[in-house]
């Protein structure tokens, strides 16, 4: 539909809460995987083939179909070394990309910032969702977190649309009024113009918006349908970033881990759809990520933290296929009860910010890491 | 008009608390203001609710082991305080000792270091920084449960002189050395075990168990060190007695208290107060309360500039809006879900993102943190449901003749009750124009939620919205 050279753009699905690297690309001809597994596993009859040893969780349909179009890049074994099994830190070192200290800024803050260094577009990154994921933290860079996309701006809670639009309106002269020369008062004025202007270019998503694609009820699905509509506007949005959860599945794995997937799944199949319809599938890169696995043997009813874990790239632009190994299930090859990770996280970030944002990597992920080949050249 | 007192009365409980709704400020100005400054320096019952009957109503502030619960429990705390000093004080250690959930899983003990924060964070330095040494979160955060006699792990005592007491640039790397080879053996009964927990546990489904100092003379390192100049077997306690002698100490430690309490930014005229706080450090023995009480009773701090002067912090701006509402003053569900929105404007507390704590001041603003600022504010003081609403709005009622406001009195009167807040004339005039749409308000025979109270309830949402509002 469109023909204008368009930049790329990131799309991030976070995964909240430690997914289950095993029950998502299960080892189904292992025999170590089911004496581990007794309870929580995927049968190999329930098990979506994608060569003779793994397979996709069932859930995983719409996925299964990108991998067969050569479109999804399944990253093996993906973690750090000294796995850390808090929530909270896992999330953080994957946030900053610094394993050992505790890092100060987000992976994808530094990368926006050296996308839009004079901070000349509000939203060059948009997160979906309330509450900054730490990824996107980095000091002067703004990002907007937008919780709804159609009522998004300032005094959502005022439901007469006359009064909202006088408020609206007086903030506007309020904002823009002098500041004389107190720097702070300028600021201040300057971003409440910025915030004022990012919610009227973002409220105009939904509106210039056509598809036939219709995405699922789900928070997960309603919210990349947004990122779907912010991506369209050509707003220069390059980092677009939601997430999904929880994956925190000590008890009742199985179906929860299914609902879950199935909504990751079905959200990037309408997503892909959604992009194909438009022309743009080249244009956009999706990045599927969690914070850890979990243990290789199950609790009896669901899974506990975990180390290696698994990751996805997955676009036109992407050259589908496995990265990377998949850890060993013999025990001495475990550590500490869990799949060891033999992949660095900051290999695929290097991948991304050089190969696909067009970025120098190494200040941004805090040293060199390989790269693997996910991206056509 | 506004009056001074009031104005000056405001401007002191901006900073020494979270603002005071109008009837607050009348029974501090009722006390002079010296002896509002004294009575917010020493602080004797909060009253708190007990924390039987918060665990009775608030299942997730029950245990206190994760971070929503505790964070909520902390911001209770703050919102029904009759000694906000207390809790400011609190929560500028906080942001100056910054330990965060992320490496600890253990919330319960970093409200443990909170309640020390309240304990001795108006008494001496000395007594503090000793108190921080064997802090268990802090132990765990910054690794002194790896520093050990035969090898040493800096990371507390660099951040020590660092960051907690002396600032950079006053000391050698070989200081720090020595810093930490004198905390050597500072450490948490059963650390081993405990660092494991740290690390590798998960919320659920197992317990927490509690941390204590502990202090292992076996793994201590007697040996004699050089430190700042002097030399013999020091120990941690031998440490801290150097590092609060140091000029440099007293100058970090009045600068960063001056920007929190006074100004972000330290003027010409903000030099005295810092100078005159180095000099009660000094001859109180350390004293932080009569520090604050030095910067308290300055002409700077009493002037004009120093009105406004700094950006609230996200935690200002939830606690004071929901003080002013008067809300929450009773158990009430829900509670977590209002301390999530500092978070969502980048100040979740107990979480800081690094041992720096938070970027303060003009760093708090930016577009997408200015939308959550706004609108939480804009929210809870355009509610007039709210009893700190229907106070305001029984003040105005009360002001006015005949009870009939002209749209410049409803403007000026909110703005008053608000604060008193100061605004440039063009925001004034926005205001006044808003107002002017409908006319003159009758407040005459209001009844709850009528329209004549919404056009209260609107105005007070714009007041909350200016540039002004963001100021303390």
């Amino acid at each position: 539909m469109t023909t204008t050279k368009r930049e790329k753009s990131l799309i991030v699905i976070q995964l909240s809460g430690g997914n289950d690297y095993l029950n998502t690309v299960v080892p189904y001809s292992d025999g170590k995987y089911y004496d581990s597994r007794p309870v929580v596993n995927i049968s190999q009859d329930k098990v979506i083939p994608i060569n003779d040893q793994l397979g996709f969780n069932p859930s995983m349909g719409p996925i299964k179909s990108l991998w067969d179009e050569g479109k999804v890049a399944v990253i093996n074994g993906i973690g750090y070394q000294n796995p850390n099994r808090s929530h909270f830190r896992s999330m953080d070192i994957w946030h900053t990309a610094e394993p050992d200290a505790i890092g100060k800024e987000g992976w994808l803050g530094r990368a926006v910032r050296d996308l839009d260094p004079l901070g000349e577009n509000v939203l060059t990154a948009v997160n979906f969702g309330r509450g900054l994921p730490r990824a996107l933290g980095c000091p002067g860079v703004s990002v907007a977190s937008v919780g709804d996309l159609e009522t998004y701006g300032l005094f959502p809670d005022v439901q007469d649309e006359e009064l909202r639009m006088f408020t609206l309106e007086a903030f506007s002269r309020m904002y823009g009024g002098a500041a004389g020369r107190d720097p702070v008062m300028q600021m201040l004025g300057q971003t409440g113009q910025d915030a004022l202007q990012g919610a009227d270019i973002l409220r105009t998503a939904p509106v210039m918006y056509s598809s036939s694609v219709e995405y699922g009820p789900d928070t997960l699905a309603q919210n990349v349908k947004s990122i779907s509509q912010v991506f369209h506007a050509n707003i220069g949005a390059k980092v677009l970033y939601t997430q999904h959860g929880p994956f925190d599945t000590h008890s009742g794995e199985l179906p929860t881990h299914a609902k879950l997937w199935n909504e990751v799944a079905g959200s990037v199949g309408c997503l892909m759809d959604d992009l194909k319809e438009h022309g743009t599938e080249d244009d956009a890169t999706i990045l599927i990520f969690s914070e850890f696995g979990r243990r290789i043997k199950d609790n009896a009813s669901g899974s506990d933290h975990g180390s290696a874990g698994v990751a996805f790239l997955i676009g036109g632009a992407v050259n589908g296929g496995l990265y990377g190994e998949y850890p060993s299930l013999t025990e001495a090859e475990q550590i500490e009860g869990d799949l060891r990770s033999n992949n660095d996280f900051r290999s695929a970030y290097t991948n991304v910010l050089e190969d696909w944002l067009g970025l120098d990597a190494a200040p941004i992920v805090n040293g060199q890491f390989e790269k693997f080949d996910i991206f056509h050249s | 008009m506004i009056s001074n007192d009031t104005a000056l009365m405001a401007h002191l409980l901006r900073r020494a608390g979270f603002g005071a709704s109008r009837d607050e400020l009348e029974g501090y100005i009722a006390m002079g203001y010296k002896g509002a400054v004294d009575a917010l320096l020493n602080p004797t019952d909060p009253g708190n609710m007990p924390d039987d009957l918060i665990r009775r109503y608030h299942v997730e502030q029950s245990e206190l082991r994760d971070l929503p619960g505790s964070a909520a429990y902390w911001m209770y705390r703050m919102i029904s305080t009759a000694c906000p000093m207390e809790e400011k004080i609190a929560l500028f250690w906080h942001g100056l000792f910054a330990t965060g959930y992320t490496k600890l899983n253990q919330a319960r003990t970093q409200l443990n270091q909170v309640d020390m924060f309240r304990r001795s964070g108006l008494g001496s330095f000395e007594d503090l920084l000793l108190e921080l040494s064997r802090d268990p979160a802090m132990i765990i955060w910054l690794d002194n449960n790896e520093n050990h006699g035969d090898s040493i792990n800096e990371n507390y005592g660099r951040e020590l002189l660092e960051l907690f007491s002396m600032g950079i640039g006053n000391y050698s790397e070989d200081d720090i050395k020595e810093c930490a080879r004198a905390f050597t053996g500072w450490t948490l009964g059963n650390a081993e075990y405990m660092a494991i927990r740290a690390a590798k546990d998960s919320i659920w489904p197992y317990g927490r168990i509690a941390w204590h100092f502990d202090y292992r003379e076996d793994d201590h390192d007697d040996g004699e060190k050089t430190f700042l100049g002097e030399t013999g077997n020091f120990n941690g306690e031998d440490i801290i007695a150097i590092i609060v002698k140091q000029e440099s100490t007293a100058r970090f430690l009045a600068t960063r208290l001056f920007q929190f309490f006074a100004a972000d930014e330290v003027s010409k005229a903000g030099e005295n107060a810092v100078e005159a706080m180095v000099a009660t450090y000094f001859s109180s023995g350390y004293k932080i309360s009569d520090m604050l009480q030095t910067l308290f009773l300055s002409d700077y701090f009493k002037s004009e500039e120093a009105r406004f002067a700094r950006v609230k912090g996200p935690v200002e701006m939830v606690v004071g809006a929901i003080r002013m509402a008067g809300n929450y003053q009773n158990p009430s569900l829900g509670i977590e879900k209002v301390s999530d929105n500092m978070f969502f404007m980048g100040q979740g507390l107990l979480r800081p993102p690094t041992v720096e704590g938070w970027h303060e001041g003009v760093e708090w603003i930016d577009s997408g943190a200015l939308v959550e600022r706004v609108n939480f504010v804009a929210k809870v003081l355009s509610d007039v449901k709210s009893p700190g609403v229907r106070s305001i709005i029984d003040w105005l009622e009360a002001g006015a003749d005949d009870g009939v406001l002209n749209p410049s009195d409803l403007a000026d009167g909110c703005l008053d009750l608000l604060g008193p807040i100061q605004v440039s004339d063009e925001t004034r005039s926005v205001l006044v124009d808003y107002a002017a749409r409908l006319g003159d308000l009758d407040l005459n025979g209001h009844q709850p939620g009528d329209q004549a109270e919404q056009r209260v309830g609107n105005m007070l949402r714009l007041v909350a919205a200016t540039r002004e509002y963001q100021l303390a």
